[in-house]
Order: C-alpha cells, then sequence, then structure tokens
C-alpha cells in the first residue's frame, strides 16, 4: 500500500510538474493546485495512460473563514478522482480568495460535474467558466445568499415561535 | 317514534338526531331539517382528501389510512389525487421554500369549499428545520384550518384533526367563501 501511494505521488508529480503546490498523503491522497490551472491537472490526470483518473466521484465547495487560514478568507474546491483501472483515489484541492471565487468549469472532460459545479455555485458562490447552464440546482431560484458559507446565520430569520423575552433567540 | 313523553333535543354538528327528533318533525322514513344542516352533513360525511405527504407525518398518515386505524370509517377511503376534485388538502411534512409554490398553486387549483389540515411540526411551524431551507410554517404561503401537533403525530391525533375539520364543515356557513372573513383571509395570501 505504501508503495503505491509512493507510486502513485511520483506518477503525479511527474505528471503535473509545477503545477503540484503541495502533496498531502494518506489514504486519500490529494495534490494542491492554483485554481487557474484545475482544468489542465485535471484533463492530465484523465488523459495520462499511466494515471487514468476517469471517473468523477464527487466534487465539492469549501469555505475557510480568516481565522482559518491566517490569510483572509478562502473558497476552495476538492475534486474527488478514481482510477478504476487500478482502483486508486486521490483528490484534487484548490483554493482562492472570496473576491476571486472563479475557476474553468470541467464539464468538456466530465458531464457530469455539470450538476455538481451547480451544486458549489449553489452553495458557496463560486463560478464557473464555461459551465453550460449555471443556475442554483437545490434552493430556490430566488434566494441571493449563498447559504453554506461560514458567514451565513444558520437559523432562518423569519422564525418568531423561538423568540423568548428572558432568554432571547 | 316516542311521540308521547318528547325527549330533549339532541343535535350533532347542527344536524338534529332522527330518533330523537322533537313530534312533528321526523317520522317513519323523512325527518325535518335546515337545508344548511343537511349540506354540512353531507359535506362533511363525503370528504374527498388530497393527501401531501412529504416525510414522517406521511407515513403516520398511511398507517391512519390503513385498516388498523381505518379512515374508511369517516367516510374518507377516497383520497382525490388531483386538487381538482379535493374538498381537504391534508399537508404532512417538510415543505421547503423550493416547494412552496408548488403547495400553492395546488392549493390555488382546488375548488370551494376547500378545507387544509397542516399536520405536524413541520408544515405547523418548521418544526426542528430552523434553517434556510425550509419554509417556517405553511401558514405562510396558504390558509390553514386544522393544524396538528406532533412530530409526527399520532394516527389517533390525525384523526381528532380531521373530525375537527368535519366540525368545520358541518358548522360553518354554506358559503363561507362569501364572508368577509374569509375574503380577507384569502386577501392576506394573495389568492384570488
Amino acid at each position: 500500500m505504501a508503495n503505491e501511494l509512493q507510486n502513485l505521488q511520483e506518477q503525479v508529480a511527474a505528471a503535473l510538474g509545477a503545477r503540484c503546490l503541495k502533496w498531502e498523503g494518506g489514504e486519500l491522497p490529494a495534490v494542491h493546485v492554483p485554481p487557474a490551472e484545475v482544468y489542465s491537472v485535471v484533463r492530465d490526470l484523465y488523459d495520462d495512460a499511466g494515471l487514468a483518473f476517469r471517473f468523477l466521484t464527487s466534487l465539492c465547495g469549501i469555505h475557510f473563514t480568516a481565522d482559518a487560514t491566517g490569510d483572509g478568507e478562502q473558497l476552495g474546491l476538492i475534486y474527488f478522482l478514481h482510477d478504476l483501472p487500478r482502483n486508486r483515489r486521490m483528490r484534487v484541492k484548490t483554493v482562492f480568495p472570496v473576491a476571486a471565487a472563479e475557476v474553468e468549469s470541467i464539464t468538456p472532460i466530465f458531464a457530469s460535474a455539470n450538476w455538481m459545479e451547480r451544486e458549489a455555485y449553489d452553495f458557496y458562490g463560486i463560478k464557473f467558466k464555461n459551465h453550460p447552464n449555471l443556475i442554483r440546482i437545490f434552493n430556490i431560484e430566488t434566494m441571493t445568499v449563498f447559504p453554506l458559507r461560514k458567514d451565513f446565520p444558520l437559523e432562518d430569520r423569519t422564525r418568531h415561535d423561538k423568540n423568548d423575552p428572558m432568554f432571547g433567540r | 317514534m316516542n311521540a308521547s313523553a318528547p325527549t330533549p333535543r339532541q343535535t350533532q354538528g347542527g344536524v338534529t338526531l332522527v330518533s330523537e327528533a322533537p313530534p312533528g318533525l321526523s317520522g317513519e322514513g323523512f325527518f325535518a331539517t335546515s337545508l344548511s344542516a343537511a349540506i354540512g352533513l353531507a359535506r362533511a360525511k363525503s370528504m374527498w382528501p388530497m393527501p401531501y405527504a412529504t416525510s414522517c407525518c406521511g407515513i403516520e398518515f398511511m398507517a391512519t389510512a390503513a385498516p388498523h386505524y381505518d379512515l374508511a370509517r369517516f367516510a374518507m377511503e377516497r383520497f382525490a389525487y388531483s386538487p381538482r376534485q379535493a374538498d381537504l388538502l391534508m399537508v404532512m411534512g417538510t415543505i421547503s421554500k423550493k416547494l412552496g409554490p408548488v403547495l400553492r398553486s395546488v392549493y390555488e387549483q382546488m375548488a370551494e369549499p376547500r378545507w387544509v389540515l397542516s399536520v405536524g411540526a413541520c408544515a405547523s411551524s418548521g418544526g426542528i428545520f430552523d434553517t434556510y431551507s425550509v419554509l417556517q410554517g405553511i401558514d405562510r404561503i396558504i390558509p390553514v384550518d386544522v393544524y396538528v401537533p406532533g412530530c409526527p403525530p399520532r394516527p389517533e391525533q390525525i384523526i381528532d384533526g380531521l373530525l375537527r375539520v368535519h366540525e368545520l364543515a358541518m358548522s360553518e356557513s354554506l358559503r363561507r367563501r362569501d364572508t368577509a372573513e374569509y375574503q380577507a383571509r384569502l386577501g392576506y395570501y394573495g389568492i384570488a
């Protein structure tokens, strides 16, 4: 197992070159890449005959507060990829400032990314360049907030029955 | 009939029971009552409910409709799965904000007279789902006649709520839709 992971790290490092910012080991390893390179990284992991990560298990957004990063608020994306012939899995991680929350859509590579990217847009407000239909998927169309961001209040502001004159809400 | 010794008049939802009717108002094969009471009785005893079940309260409703609790006892075994044929909208379960407009259009398609029964904490107030995606009570979008509390309520509670809807049907004005109060209620929700 350790050897296989070592091999994977070496293969990925060779395929990505300078785009590989950091390698995160463990049973489900991850490679950190710059946001502008997400599309090319996923494309190379897909095309490389020795890697063949041709199945997108999942894709999700993530939000880090300024306290967590020590470097301002950041949004991120995590792609879960699967190399079916060799049964290996890995993640591709990227983070970017909230003001520049835009990455290239990977729908040309994985059609299944269409709804997943809409979900990330719906809950985190991450935009995807060249997405064919970037609209909300789970929440009502008229919603104007991105509810899974950490600054969004969890409880519904329109609820009255929990208001208590002595103890507040 | 016991004509010589009149018993005290007993009524059920405004309808005088045949066996206890005062002399002269009933006999072999007939009884006299007001038209509104007769129609109210007919409405209550032939109500077609439309189940709008979205979560666990819907499971309790299925138990209510099954033979053990047996909704057919209340002449309600015929469910209308079209709002156009339904008299009673039974909302059972969590209604998300995205589902709100759908529920509202279902209500708008129902013909008068129509009643709404809100079953369970979620439909009545949002319940435990105090969050961005859940409608905090269906009375934000449609008028509700009877609320059934519980999370989820037992079938007995649902039956109790249904019987209260029956009481409404028997006791309300036949043309409730014309009353100022009802008009104001619909106006509050912006339903024409």
